[in-house]
């Protein structure tokens, strides 16, 4: 099966529908699905609810769907690098579901699984625990917390093979691999498709049975807090 | 003297023990690293890395190499890398020896509330949540009173928490104060600061 695709507007391809629930990879702007967000935008599909980390900055990442109103909802643990995300939140256009971050990528990561509930500790006794399901375990109190499920995901790697096994690289891992695992359709950009059997299948950081789509294009990569050391300094 | 932000940085080092992992929050926390001296710390950043390194010479920044305040930072050779789901698993699976966190508010009960002021811009809990309710212990380095000179240590925390019942020892610009039954207890004072001035700035009760 051909999971080779020529751009990402080809990649997404009758995947994209008003309404729908998108789950996208990325920290900040690291390692974030920038090729397929743009694809999104020229689709220019509408009411999308993102579960994303991070909504971007204003004019990259999930930022750019913003300013053009295709976003309904976003489920994240910080938007805090955003003015048009607070526009539209403290007008009411846009609505915001904080998940603490672990809670966020666990939720994805049993979604993918066939997980449909979990509980945990973390938000017990905060406004995250209200009107969830509290358990004891052990003696101690526990929330329960959902699965996700996403009609689609979009997520960025370093490298795949062609059959889709992805290799990330350093920290732009981060919500990749989880939010590819939760989506009835993964897609992936990526920056270098090489021969099937060209790598280590014993480093294989996710397995082609999550990607449905490749699609390899060139990533500005922008960096969001630029910081230094002098080399005097040392 | 009370503490200034790199002597607290350096105290809560003290509490380091050799061949912890550790995470450590953004703020005066950061400094914390500086500080470790001979001990083997592994530093944990949660966006899904263990083995942090300093922050790059300039020109050798990756735009893939980031720590969980968004700066580039550079590894080591004992760096692991993971996904969000793992990191997370590592963080609530109490495999962090400790956080270093800094607070808006912290009260007697061990409450912390670090992560929205209501009516002003919510920007999120980000891992906050997560890290106070499985790592082995909780650091919170902050000053002992906020700009209009109110007391940070509470009987109750008044803004939304991040974590019930979370935070073990509190190292402000005053001293060094442990979460006990009944209230916090004094386990050290800043050079030349008495323990009546301590106790005049804190709100919460001291036993």
């Amino acid at each position: 099966m051909k999971k080779i695709y020529a751009n990402a507007g080809e990649a997404l391809d009758g995947l994209l529908f008003d309404g729908m629930f998108i789950a996208a990879g990325g920290f900040g702007l690291c390692g974030i699905p920038e090729l397929l967000l743009d694809a999104i935008k020229d689709a220019g599909t509408k009411d999308l609810t993102f579960a994303s980390n991070n909504a971007g900055v204003d004019e990259f990442g999930i930022g750019i769907l913003l300013q053009t109103k295709q976003v309904k909802k976003m489920i994240s643990s910080y938007v805090g690098e955003n003015a048009e995300f607070m526009r539209q939140y403290l007008s009411g256009e846009l609505e915001l579901e904080f998940n603490p971050q672990g809670t966020l990528a666990e939720r994805m990561r049993a979604g993918g699984c066939g997980i449909p509930g979990f509980y945990t500790k973390t938000g017990v006794g905060t406004v995250i625990a209200d009107g969830k399901e509290h358990k004891e375990f052990n003696g101690e109190t526990y929330i329960m917390e959902e699965g996700l499920f996403a009609d689609l995901s979009i997520v960025k790697a370093w490298k795949a093979d062609e059959t889709g096994n992805l290799i990330f690289r350093k920290t732009a891992r981060n919500f990749n691999p989880p939010a590819a695992m939760c989506g009835k359709i993964c897609v992936a950009e990526v920056e270098e498709i090489v021969p099937t059997g060209s790598l280590d299948p014993d480093l294989i950081h996710l397995p082609s049975i999550y990607v449905h789509r490749i699609v390899q294009g060139d990533h500005e990569k922008r960096i969001e807090q630029r910081t230094t050391r002098k080399r005097e300094d040392v | 003297m009370p503490w200034d932000r790199n002597q607290m940085a350096a105290r809560a080092a003290d509490e380091l023990q050799d061949g912890w992992y550790v995470n450590l929050g953004i703020g005066i926390p950061t400094l914390v690293a500086n500080y470790v001296g001979d001990k083997d710390i592994t530093l944990q950043s949660e966006n899904g890395m263990l083995g942090m390194g300093p922050f790059p010479f300039e020109g050798d920044e990756d735009p893939d190499l980031i720590n969980a305040g968004k700066q580039t930072i550079t590894e080591l050779d004992r760096t692991a890398y993971f996904d969000s789901a793992t990191s997370f698993g590592m963080i609530r699976g109490g495999k962090i020896a400790a956080a270093i966190l800094g607070a808006m508010e912290v009260d007697e009960k061990g409450d912390l509330a670090n992560w929205m002021i209501p009516g002003k811009l919510v920007k999120g809990m980000g891992g906050a949540m997560d890290l106070v309710a499985g790592v082995g212990r909780v650091i919170v380095v902050m000053d002992h009173t906020n700009k209009h000179g109110d007391s940070k240590l509470l009987k109750e925390c008044t803004l939304p928490l991040t974590g019930k019942g979370v935070v073990d020892r509190i190292i402000t610009n005053l001293g060094v104060l442990d979460v006990v039954e009944g209230g916090l207890k004094i386990v050290e004072t800043a050079d030349g600061v008495t323990e009546d001035e301590l106790r005049a700035a804190t709100e919460a009760t001291i036993v």
